[in-house]
Parts: structure tokens; C-alpha cells; sequence
């Protein structure tokens, strides 16, 4: 199995939304906790540019990529 | 070792005339010199200035940095700590304990919940606007009460108490009454949000408020919290709403732009958010001997982190002082940056990008009524900025009917 290139932590995430608008593909938030879900943990690279910049917006720090060549080691 | 740094002296007090919108020309300076100064908080106390965007990005997400209230080392007394509720003077975990049962509250999805609302309240405003004819106070006729009802609304305040609340508020939140007026607001509001609780307790309704009650939290702290979410979300978008128009009706090539194609509104708004950063400064306190930019924090040091400053960073920004609705960016300091990073923001967004759109729709000619420079601006002390009053008009004949 793949690991998935993107992951995110729901202990960080302060519910901020800002992954949600910069990539309503890739992320969403829990209608009840109002924390971030991954709807898509190895996006394509359309979905990719949306999904990174979201990672560099959030303000928890949230959010990671992990790199090709780094994964599952 | 590092040349001696930069020093801002006090708060500086005024704008540069020419462009209001601009940082006062000492933190624009102090910018030049590195992203941190040497600074003296008003009360005396020595501390630091941050002026560039990535420094204070990584302050912000920094856990060394504190918010608490009692750590505040800028007069020279102690300050008391945030009361029970008030979670943006707080650290984790007690902040924690009140932002996570709210962030369900505020997701993009529950405000885009809400558009039509917004959308119904601006119609209403825009409505007895045009029935004056015109001229008319925008902050009196539009700006204020808009995000006010949709506070009110969220929170659960019943339609008949709204305009004495609203009063209440109002004198408190615009700074400008006598200390023993604005204690007299600050004591009433205090007392109406404790009697919401406790009705909402006995009788929950459709509302935040009354959700929040069926949760562990005590009845101070959900008044606590209602002040907060008060105190953060109406004095802010009801400034940005009218210094917002301001700011387009001084730059009317980008208010001709705007006007002409909708999908410029979303980028308009962002735009407005970073280059009017209406909530110019917030403070952090080192908890540890920090390391900045080659400088050392001591321990117990309070920093000023400038947003508007930092939000017109050239190391950031391409052109940063010029207003520009069509600029592509990612993220900007307008709603901070970490932990504290704004619970309301995508309900400002949506208000933000229903109400000033409706505006500039309904009213094709909409234009100052007073010549530019006599609108009055809040004085640089005043927490958040915005104008006092802005006096507008319009051609009747080229209004937009509803
Ligand atoms: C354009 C309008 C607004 C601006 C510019 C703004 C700005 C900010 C900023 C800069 C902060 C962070 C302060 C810090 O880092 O210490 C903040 C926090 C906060 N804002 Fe807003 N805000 C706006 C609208 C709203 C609205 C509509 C609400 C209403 C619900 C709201 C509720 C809050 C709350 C509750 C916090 C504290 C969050 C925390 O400490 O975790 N704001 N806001
Ligand atoms: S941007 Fe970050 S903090 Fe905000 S909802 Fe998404 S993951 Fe959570």
C-alpha cells in the first residue's frame, strides 16, 4: 500500500476553514466539530498546487506533504 | 554580532495625509531598518516592534509566544487575568476549552448557510437607504447595523432587545464617550449577556448560544464568550465594510473594475483585508529567551506584531501599498496567523463580499459627499481603524431598483 502524500492532524487543526476554501477538493471540515477532514490523501497533480497552498496557509500547521522519495521510510 | 537595532519610540499617532491607508511613516521606516525594532510600549515598558511579514508569521505560530492578558508586560501594573470566556487573551489548553466547541459553529459550510441572510438584511439597508435619497452616513445607514444583526442573529439576542443592545455596544465599542459612559455600556452589556445565558439556559432557541448551553460550559464563560464573539466580530467588519468603500471610491479605477465584472469580488474582498488590515496590532509575551532575527527577547518581553505593516511587506508583496483587487496571493496577516488566527473570518468574508457587492450594484453612482480629505478617520489610538463617518450620495435616477 501507498502511503498517502497528504495527511492531516485533527489535534492541531483550529477549525480556521482556510484548507477548506483553497481546496474544497481535498479538504472539507466535520459538520459537527468544525475540524478538518482529507477527502482526497494523494491528490492529482491539478488538485496538488490547491492542496500545497492550503498547507501553506493553514494557521496550525496542520496539514503535511510528504515528498516522493521520502514516503514510507 | 548584529549593528544595534532600529528604535520606534512610542505609538506613533498619525497617518500620512496623503494616503490614509498607508502604516504611519515610523512603523514604514522601522520596516526598512529589519522586520524587528526596538520599541516602548505607551506605559514605559521596553519592548519590540515587528514590522516584517515573515517574522511575524512565525511568532504567531510560535508556542514560545503567549496571548495571556495577566502577561502583558506593558504598563506598570499587573493586568488581570482574561476573564472566564475570553479565550483571545488566553493559551492552551484553557483556550482551547472554548474555541473547539465553537469552530463547529463557524465552519465555511454553516456561513455559507447563512448567505441568504446576509443577503436579506443588506436588501433591507440598501432599501432605506434609496428611500432617503441620499445623502447618508454609511456607517450609520449600512456598515454598522448589518454585521450587528448577523452577531445579534448567530448569538440568539431576541428582535426586540436589539436596538438598546445595539446602543450599548455601540458606546463601548466606538471609543468615543467618557470613561464613565463607556464603563456604564461595558457594565450593561455585561449584565444583558448574563440575562441571554440564563434565558437561554431555561429556554434554548435556534442560536450558537443556546447550542453551547447543552455543552460543560458555566454560565460566566458562555458570557464570557458571548462578549468576545461581540467584541471581535461587529466593530471589525462594520469597519471594514465602511472604510472598505472608502478605500474604492479614493482608487476609482479599481472600483470601475470591480463594479463592472462580479467575479472580481472574492479577490476584492482579500485585497481590502490585507491593505486596510483593519486590526493593525495585537501583543505576544515571551514566555523564554527567544532568538529573532538576531536579536534576543527576554523572557517576559511583550512584542508588537504591526499587521498592516507586515501585510505591506515588498519582501511579501509585489507593489505592497498599492491597492490592487486583481492580485493573486496567497494568505496574508488581515485575520493573524496561529492558534488565535480570526474563529469568524468566513463569516466576515460572506459579509463582507454580499454587502459591498449589493452596494456598489444598487448605487452606480455612488461617490463621497464631502470632498476626500474631509472624512474623518479614527485616531490611531482607537484598537481597530475605520472612519468616523463617511457621508455618501448618489444619483437617484441611476439607482438600481431592488
Ligand atoms: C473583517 C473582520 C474581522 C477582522 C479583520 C478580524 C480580525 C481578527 C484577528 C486579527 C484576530 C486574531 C488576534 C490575535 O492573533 O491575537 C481575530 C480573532 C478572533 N475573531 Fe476576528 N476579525 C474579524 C471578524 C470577526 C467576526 C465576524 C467574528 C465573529 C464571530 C470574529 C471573531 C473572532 C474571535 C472569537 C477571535 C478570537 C480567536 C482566538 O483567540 O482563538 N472575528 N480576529
Ligand atoms: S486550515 Fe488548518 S486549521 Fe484551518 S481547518 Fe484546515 S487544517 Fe484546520
Amino acid at each position: 500500500m501507498t502511503p498517502s502524500r497528504v495527511s492531516v492532524d485533527r489535534e492541531r487543526c483550529i477549525g480556521a476553514g482556510m484548507c477548506a476554501v483553497t481546496a474544497p477538493e481535498v479538504f472539507d471540515q466535520d459538520p459537527g466539530d468544525g475540524l478538518v477532514i482529507l477527502l482526497d490523501t494523494d491528490p492529482t497533480a491539478s488538485r496538488e498546487r490547491a492542496a500545497r497552498t492550503a498547507a501553506g496557509v493553514c494557521p496550525s500547521g496542520a496539514i503535511t506533504f510528504r515528498e516522493p522519495g521520502t514516503a514510507g521510510s | 554580532m548584529s549593528p544595534s537595532p532600529h528604535t520606534v519610540g512610542t505609538l506613533p499617532a498619525h497617518r500620512p495625509a496623503a494616503c490614509p491607508f498607508d502604516p504611519p511613516a515610523e512603523l514604514r521606516e522601522a520596516r526598512r531598518h529589519g522586520p524587528i525594532s526596538r520599541y516602548t510600549h505607551p506605559g514605559g515598558k521596553p519592548g519590540w516592534m515587528i514590522t516584517g511579514y515573515d517574522l511575524a508569521r512565525s511568532v504567531l505560530a510560535d508556542p514560545r509566544f503567549s496571548s495571556r492578558k495577566d502577561l502583558l508586560n506593558v504598563v506598570d501594573f499587573s493586568l488581570p487575568p482574561a476573564p472566564p470566556g475570553e479565550f483571545l487573551l488566553m493559551d492552551e489548553p484553557q483556550h482551547s476549552r472554548y474555541r473547539k466547541p465553537l469552530v463547529g459553529r463557524f465552519t465555511v459550510r454553516r456561513m455559507r448557510m447563512l448567505t441568504e441572510r446576509v443577503e436579506q438584511v443588506t436588501a433591507e439597508h440598501l432599501d432605506a437607504m434609496a428611500e432617503t435619497g441620499g445623502p447618508v452616513d454609511l456607517v450609520t445607514a449600512f456598515a454598522k447595523p448589518i454585521p450587528t444583526i448577523v452577531i445579534c442573529e448567530i448569538l440568539g439576542v431576541p428582535y426586540e432587545d436589539r436596538p438598546s443592545f445595539q446602543e450599548q455596544i455601540d458606546a463601548f465599542m466606538g471609543g468615543e464617550v467618557s470613561d464613565e459612559e463607556l464603563i456604564a455600556a461595558y457594565t450593561a452589556t455585561q449584565e444583558y449577556l448574563a440575562r441571554l445565558v440564563a434565558a437561554k439556559r431555561a429556554n434554548p432557541t435556534d442560536d450558537v448560544l443556546s447550542e453551547l448551553t447543552a455543552g460543560d460550559l458555566t454560565d460566566e464563560e458562555l458570557k464570557g464568550i458571548s462578549l468576545i464573539l461581540l467584541a471581535a466580530g461587529f466593530d471589525t467588519t462594520a469597519n471594514m465594510l465602511s472604510l472598505g468603500t472608502y478605500a474604492l471610491l479614493r482608487h476609482p479605477e479599481q472600483l470601475a473594475a470591480l463594479r463592472e465584472d462580479p467575479t472580481l469580488t472574492d479577490g476584492a474582498v482579500e485585497e481590502l483585508l490585507r491593505y486596510l488590515s483593519v486590526a493593525k496590532t495585537f501583543h505576544r509575551t515571551a514566555l523564554e529567551d527567544v532568538e529573532l532575527a538576531g536579536r534576543t527577547i527576554e523572557a517576559g518581553t511583550t512584542v508588537v506584531l504591526s499587521f498592516h505593516t507586515a501585510n505591506r511587506d515588498p519582501e511579501r508583496f509585489a507593489d505592497p501599498d498599492a491597492l490592487d483587487i486583481r492580485r493573486t496571493y496567497d494568505g496574508h496577516l488581515a485575520f493573524s496567523h496561529g492558534i488565535h488566527q480570526c474563529l469568524g473570518q468566513q463569516l466576515a468574508r460572506l459579509e463582507m463580499r454580499v454587502a459591498l457587492r449589493a452596494l456598489i450594484d444598487r448605487f452606480p453612482t455612488l461617490r463621497l459627499a464631502v470632498p476626500a480629505e474631509e472624512v474623518a478617520l479614527r485616531p490611531e489610538t482607537a484598537d481597530i481603524f475605520g472612519v468616523k463617518s463617511l457621508p455618501v450620495t448618489w444619483d437617484e435616477d441611476q439607482a438600481v431598483p431592488a
